[in-house]
């Protein structure tokens, strides 16, 4: 068969053709133009779709009377909230409301990450662990906590527990004077005195000076080969600095305690049933999933490294700390960011048992405003930027991590 | 020969003694793997209380003070609080459960019409079944059948109004069933869905391949709570006046949309994992996109991610409770209602059974799921472990 005619009976050497070159291509059969033409289609089905949905929803928005744009921000919003990190009443602007969800959001969020984070590595170790019996606990918590949907097990310790508990005339009294009644969990509350400054210069002074140690000690390590106990000195600097400022501000420091009353309890911190619970679910689903990641992590080093250590006279602590754990972070770290981003976004689930999250914000001033879509643009902005700085983070921290290959 | 000046030389072997008793057997188990260091066994003794404490009151409540018969709340409340139980009593409250179990399976659905439910489930089962044993024939038909069919079918015994089926409009729909509707049509719509978004994610077509990235990094980025207010309160806003849509549907679109955009993610896995030369194979035998993608590239792809779809669609399973915060009653919703609006039942234990009882039955479906995805995943491993 010569050339000329294969080419002439096989319809595919015309994809091969370099577009636009050859007269013969059907415009039909070019793929560039194709390409264009599908989507331009698409483009313009959305351009349609989308005046539809602005017409409709303009129309729709003039009938009910509502006003677009953000104006409403700066109305009284004329509700209480129930936790709030930052001063807030009920007259208070709209606004102040949504910096109060969002606070409250984070706070849930950075507290059940590091509780979730620590729960985690510590199922994810046991589940690998030679001990029978902390192996099959570790397992069971897994298997029981990953496959229960996290708003059940909010509302069960809701519901469930944490209402259950006394009144305040009968609350349990725990030790360092805290007390658990159906309305939290009530704590001492540190009063900083006058010179506590000194004491937060101390604990900036301390990571100053253990970012310097660890910077020497890594130099003279490369130079003479000898090893410093950073992490130690780093300790007692991170610790013994504030301790020092402690010292010379005169012990600045005291207790606002919790006092019982025969109808309330007052003074000290609370923390509500509401965080409480929420916090304590979120952890609890999250850490299962992150004890997965952890032990995928772990079993991902090969062995090959284990035995090379020991060949190497290096001890099992030293080993796990300085050849599996590194490489293990490697593998744990990406899937960690996503279950960091879905505990925060899990924390949507507060409006459930009412604590005041954005969502649970947002929907209030929405039953109050009408203001649907100005609402949805400010959930979408805040948890999409959410995610971004926690990606953001983990990834920095990743490349950190990340294999260096010279 | 060399003389020995050795008294006595063994010339037979010596025959192989048992192990020691420290090697073998329970006790060599027991220290192996309860106290094999100090630390393991101070880990093991801890372990050990706590499961001597905790266990026994679990087993307690669940099972040996549980009331198991009663009417109405009175048998489930203490002297204290106007019932018979002694003082202190606490355990769960199994009657509640019972009276409630209808609710439970099928909200407010009429009682003479649960028929259609039932048999719906029957045949979801019956073709549930054939479809995830590996060895059972007629895959296509069966998977056919289960896709495509099952929804008219479901449709029409489900909804009414049609062939002498009297209609029962959605908002009656409530428990296990809705549940099963939300996930099942999730399942379905997102599983193409998110195919087409992963390849259009991949596509060389830049304003397509902008598109597919931006819904899918929008949706992943927000909880599923927000595209459920999206869908219920902005969906209405966006069709003409005098349009409404019903409620079940608008969380169905919700979830739908939600859970493909994360399907999306996990097929693109699956198509990242495919070396290039099976595209490029593909090309030489001049099959256009759609034959080369259907034919050479996804069965292989979807083979691989298998069990990333299960884990979504267990996370989708999970994800359907979200339904109860735009007020529609799945199962964990009918549970919370019937705990905090009935007073029939209303005692300190109603809460915990009830939601004792919703969490066993999530539990058995996802853990079942997630089981059947591992046995996949091994079955499907051709790879050459130690």
């Amino acid at each position: 068969m010569s050339v000329r005619q294969w080419k002439g009976n096989d319809m595919a050497t015309q994809d091969v053709l370099p577009a636009g070159r050859s007269e013969k291509v059907s415009l039909l059969y070019d793929p560039r133009a194709r390409s264009i033409f599908f989507q331009v289609l698409i483009v313009a089905l959305l351009v349609l779709g989308g005046w539809w949905i602005v017409e409709n929803t303009l129309e729709n928005l003039r009938r009910s009377n509502i006003q677009t744009g953000f104006a409403f921000l700066k109305g009284r919003a004329g509700f209480d909230i129930l936790t709030s990190l930052i001063p807030y009443s009920s007259d208070s602007t709209f606004g102040r409301a949504i910096v109060v969800g969002i606070l409250n959001t984070a706070l849930v969020a950075v507290t059940g990450i590091i509780a979730a984070t620590i729960i985690g590595f510590l199922v994810g170790v046991g589940r690998l662990s030679n001990n029978w019996l902390i192996r099959k606990i570790a397992t069971v918590y897994v298997e029981l906590f990953r496959n229960i949907p996290p708003l059940l097990v909010i509302l069960f310790w809701y519901q469930g527990v944490l209402s259950l508990l006394p009144n305040v005339r009968d609350s349990y009294s725990l030790p360092l004077s805290s007390f658990l009644n159906n309305r939290g969990f009530y704590l001492p509350r540190p009063v900083w005195g006058e010179g506590s400054w000194l004491i937060l210069v101390g604990l900036v002074l301390g990571i100053i000076f253990s970012w310097f140690v660890a910077r020497w000690a890594r130099a003279r390590q490369v130079e003479t080969g000898q090893q410093f106990p950073v992490i130690w000195t780093s300790v007692a600097l991170i610790l013994g600095m504030p301790f020092l400022g402690f010292v010379l501000g005169g012990f600045p420091l005291t207790f606002d305690l919790p006092q019982k009353g025969t109808f309330n309890l007052t003074g000290g911190a609370n923390i509500k049933p509401e965080f409480l619970s929420l916090f304590l679910a979120l952890s609890f689903y999250t850490a299962a999933f992150i004890a997965e990641i952890v032990r995928a992590g772990i079993m991902g080093v090969p062995r090959g490294q284990t035995e090379a250590y020991s060949a190497l006279g290096i001890r099992p602590s030293q080993g796990l700390r300085l050849v599996v754990i590194p490489q293990a972070m490697r593998i744990i770290i990406p899937p960690l960011t996503s279950q960091y981003l879905n505990l925060t976004k899990n924390s949507s689930l507060a409006v459930a048992i009412g604590y005041p999250d954005l969502y649970a914000i947002g929907g209030t001033i929405l039953n109050q405003t009408g203001q649907a879509i100005e609402v949805v643009v400010i959930f979408m902005a805040v948890y999409l930027s959410l995610s971004i700085l926690t990606s953001l983070f983990m990834n920095w921290f990743n490349a950190k991590m990340a294999l260096k290959e010279r | 020969m060399q003389e020995h000046d050795v008294a006595w030389v063994r010339t037979e072997m010596a025959l192989a003694q048992a192990a020691p008793s420290s090697a073998v057997g329970p006790n060599a188990w027991v220290r192996k793997n309860l106290f094999a260091s100090p630390i393991d066994t101070v880990l093991t003794l801890i372990a050990a209380l706590a499961v001597v404490w905790f266990l026994p009151q679990i087993l307690n409540w669940l099972f040996f003070s549980a009331v198991w018969s009663g009417a109405d709340r009175t048998a489930c409340l203490t002297t204290e609080q106007g019932g018979q139980l002694p003082a202190g009593w606490s355990g769960a409250c199994w009657p509640f459960v019972e009276a409630r179990f209808g609710q439970f399976m099928f909200g407010r659905y009429p009682l003479e019409e649960r028929w259609r439910v039932i048999l719906t489930g029957v045949i979801f089962i019956a073709l549930l079944i054939p479809l995830l044993t590996p060895s059972a024939p007629f895959k296509k038909l069966n998977a056919i059948l289960f896709f495509v069919v099952f929804p008219f079918v479901a449709f029409f015994l489900l909804v009414g109004g049609y062939f002498g089926l009297s209609y029962i409009e959605t908002p009656l729909w409530g428990g296990l069933m809705v549940t099963l509707v939300i996930s099942y049509v999730g399942i379905v719509v997102s599983l193409p869905l998110g195919i087409l978004l992963a390849l259009g994610r991949r596509s060389k077509m830049p304003i397509i391949k902008m598109l597919c990235v931006v819904f899918i990094e929008a949706i992943r980025g927000v909880p599923l709570v927000t595209v459920l207010f999206m869908a219920s309160f902005m969906l209405p806003l966006f069709v003409p006046p005098g349009m409404t849509f019903d409620k079940l549907l608008r969380a169905l679109i919700g979830v739908a949309l939600f859970s493909s955009a994360y399907m999306a993610e996990v097929v693109r896995g699956g198509l990242q994992a495919i070396p290039k030369g099976q595209y490029e194979g593909a090309d030489s035998l001049g099959l256009g996109y759609w034959q080369k993608m259907g034919f050479i590239v996804m069965p292989q792809a979807l083979k691989l991610v298998i069990p990333g779809i299960v884990n979504t669609f267990i996370g989708l399973f999970k994800d359907t409770t979200l339904v109860l915060i735009i007020s529609m009653f799945d199962l964990l919703g009918v549970v919370k209602q019937s705990i905090s609006g009935d007073p029939t039942w209303a005692t300190p234990q109603t809460a915990k059974t009830g939601y004792v009882f919703a969490a066993a039955i999530f539990w058995i479906f996802c853990f079942s799921m997630s089981r059947y995805s591992m046995f996949m995943e091994r079955r499907l491993d051709t790879s050459h472990r130690k």
